[in-house]
């Protein structure tokens, strides 16, 4: 029996890039090149383990996004992914996480599926519960901020890492899965790959045919606000003093100044 | 007064800072009712009294603790029908977060995350958000239902104001779907004595610089001086040398403490997301030209190997 694993991929600005945000408050995308989420590299990753491992499994890649959200989809096909899903619709502009995730839960159960894998967190919005919130939409399992994951006979096992304790966590499929940094180094694509991916389906969807009306998704329908976005202020220039011996001394000087000691 | 839920985070009966902070900021915009679940729920109740709350309702019962999140929002939700609350606040802990957004989508609310302050607003509590690595600094509002915002640890100072506390036993009817995710082992984590990383007043952090993980004993050292919490990089987390739980950044966790000191660390954008609010910054690194150097207040260029200890001795020199 077939595998039918669902990756969550989020297409967002390059972190090493100047970010800001655009008048309307939404996230600048003009000046700032996009690329596939790197925290769901490692989804993407897991997932094609997965796939392997499995006899029969197909992987497809989802995304809500912009046009240009097709590179995000296209890094992931050449990864080794063997389909992508483009939800993509003008109304779609600054919607939040709530209509974000009603979108993503509405496709998943339109392309159908047994796990649905994310990453941790996007690395712009980094709010990191939308794998949390598609379970509670989809009614299944969340198996969520795993540092190790796997499946096998209609289980998925995998280590949770948390604040207090490290857990062992199961759940039986259909499940949501979210997996950290920490859960292995994702692949890169090989040329073959790149080249196999030109050739891979993409499927465009719209709200229409999710069945969602523009309201209840974009800036207008969105459930939270943006008032203000103000850029923090440089940090004015620190004092910076070259070590000749007295290096420590001086900043312990410093620490006593700020009455840290 | 508007009732506001805040959700406690405690570990056996022990509330951590991160709530009694959230206490004082609930108190901007209402009364605060605190939710404490699981074991040791009712001990919570006299240091969340201390520090503001009117109310403590508490529940406890295996589920929450054999099976993952689901069973708490079933409790929190069922705190939120009994008190009809004009906001709702948890810590953004990881499972904070989600049980957060859980409860949202159950109550048709939006949700704001990782707020590092709030204040009472004509249209409902704003939020501050700090975005893009702590680049911006936003406000922002939930717009729909019953505002759910989880706040970050050091967002505001913990204050003492003594309020009734009674506690109240929390009628819970688990949902079907309470024990979709089963916890079959949990390992805790050890104690270091040192400071909670997020909590602490000073982190002393170590990079790739420090070049091995038994050179981390010249970070401790420092930051056992000062009474600090010890972090690190990525870099040296995937080293090998100092465990994942220590990691500050993007992905590790995030700090904002009065002071923070690194070492060896070039101040990549992902580590500067999880340190770049810290009050007072401090870099000791070999490398004039590192990144880091922009953000600092005082920086020593230096092999941190000479620096550092020189350092650990004029502390506890002066400290007597
Ligand atoms: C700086 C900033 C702050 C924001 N704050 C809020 C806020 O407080 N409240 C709010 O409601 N919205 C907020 N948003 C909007 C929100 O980020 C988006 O709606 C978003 O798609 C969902 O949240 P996230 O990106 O933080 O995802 P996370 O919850 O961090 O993402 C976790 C995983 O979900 C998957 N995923 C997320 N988005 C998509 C997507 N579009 N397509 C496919 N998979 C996806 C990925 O696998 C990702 O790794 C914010 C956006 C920004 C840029
Ligand atoms: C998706 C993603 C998430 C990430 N999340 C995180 C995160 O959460 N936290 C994080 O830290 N990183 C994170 N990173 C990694 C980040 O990009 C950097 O690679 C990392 O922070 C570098 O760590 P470092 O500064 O210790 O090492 P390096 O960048 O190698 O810097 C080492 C510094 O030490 C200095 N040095 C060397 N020897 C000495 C000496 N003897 N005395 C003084 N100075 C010395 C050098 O001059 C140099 O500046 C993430 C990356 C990605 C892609």
């Amino acid at each position: 029996m077939s595998l039918r694993i669902v990756v969550c991929v989020k297409y967002v600005p390059d972190a090493t890039g100047d970010r800001h945000f655009a008048d309307d408050l939404t996230v600048d995308r003009d000046d700032v090149d996009g690329l596939l989420s790197e925290l769901d590299e490692y989804a993407v990753e897991q997932a094609l383990q997965i796939a392997e491992e499995a006899d029969d499994a197909e992987v497809t890649v989802l995304t809500v996004g912009p046009e240009d959200a097709k590179d995000a989809l296209r890094k992931a096909l050449s990864m080794g992914a063997d389909k992508a899903v483009h939800v993509e619709d003008d109304d779609l502009h600054g919607t939040d996480v709530m209509g974000t995730s009603l979108v993503l839960a509405k496709a998943i159960e339109k392309t159908g599926y047994d796990v649905v894998i994310a990453g941790m967190a996007s690395t712009d919005g980094t709010m990191g519960v939308l794998p949390a919130i598609l379970a509670e939409r989809l009614g299944v399992p969340q198996v969520t901020l795993l540092s190790e994951v796997s499946i096998e006979d209609g289980v998925v096992k995998g280590r949770r890492d948390g604040d207090t304790a490290s857990e062992q966590l199961e759940a039986s499929l259909p499940a949501v899965v979210s997996v950290t940094d920490q859960s292995g180094e994702a692949r890169y694509p090989s040329f073959k790959g790149i080249m196999a991916a030109k050739k891979k389906p993409v499927e465009s969807l719209d709200l229409s045919d999710l069945d969602i009306e523009a309201d209840e998704v974009g800036l207008e329908g969105s459930w939270t606000a943006v008032d203000s976005a103000t850029e923090r202020p440089a940090r004015t220039a620190g004092t910076i003093v070259k070590d000749e011996g007295e290096g420590g001394k001086q900043l312990a000087e410093f620490l006593a100044s700020q009455k840290f000691i | 007064m508007a009732e506001i839920l805040v959700y406690v985070d405690h570990v056996d009966g022990a509330v951590r800072k991160p709530t009694l902070e959230l206490l004082t900021l609930a108190r901007r915009i209402g009364e605060p009712v605190a939710v404490a679940l699981g074991n040791g729920a009712a001990d919570t109740a006299a240091v969340l009294a201390e520090h503001g709350a009117v109310k403590v309702l508490t529940a406890d019962a295996p589920e929450f603790a054999e099976y993952l999140v689901v069973p708490k929002v079933d409790a929190l939700q069922a705190a939120y029908e009994a008190v009809s609350p004009a906001a709702v606040l948890v810590p953004s802990s990881a499972e904070g977060k989600e049980i957060a957004a859980r409860l949202a989508v159950r109550i048709g609310s939006g949700i704001i995350t990782d707020a590092v302050d709030l204040e009472a607003g004509d249209e409902g509590p704003v939020a501050t958000q700090s975005a893009f690595a702590a680049s911006f600094t936003t406000k922002s509002r939930v717009s729909k239902g019953t505002p759910v915002i989880t706040v970050k640890p050091n967002s505001a100072p913990v204050e003492a104001a003594p309020a009734a506390g009674a506690v109240e036993t929390l009628a819970v009817s688990f949902s079907e779907k309470a024990q979709g995710t089963k916890i079959v082992a949990r390992t805790p984590r050890e104690s270091t004595g040192r400071p909670e990383l997020t909590e602490a007043a000073i982190v002393v952090s170590g990079g790739r610089g420090v070049n091995g993980a038994e050179n981390f004993a010249i970070i401790e050292a420092l930051a056992d001086s000062l009474g600090a919490a010890v972090g690190a990089s990525r870099a040296a987390v995937d080293a090998g040398w100092y465990p994942h739980s220590n990691q500050v950044g993007q992905t590790g966790k995030s700090v904002s403490p009065q002071l923070y000191i690194a070492s060896g660390i070039s101040g990549a954008i992902q580590h500067r997301a999880g340190m770049q609010t810290s009050k007072t910054i401090v870099a000791i690194n070999k490398d004039a030209e590192a990144p880091i150097f922009e953000l600092v207040d005082y920086g020593v260029v230096g092999d941190l190997f000479d620096v550092v200890p020189q350092l650990t001795e004029e502390v506890k020199s002066r400290k007597g």
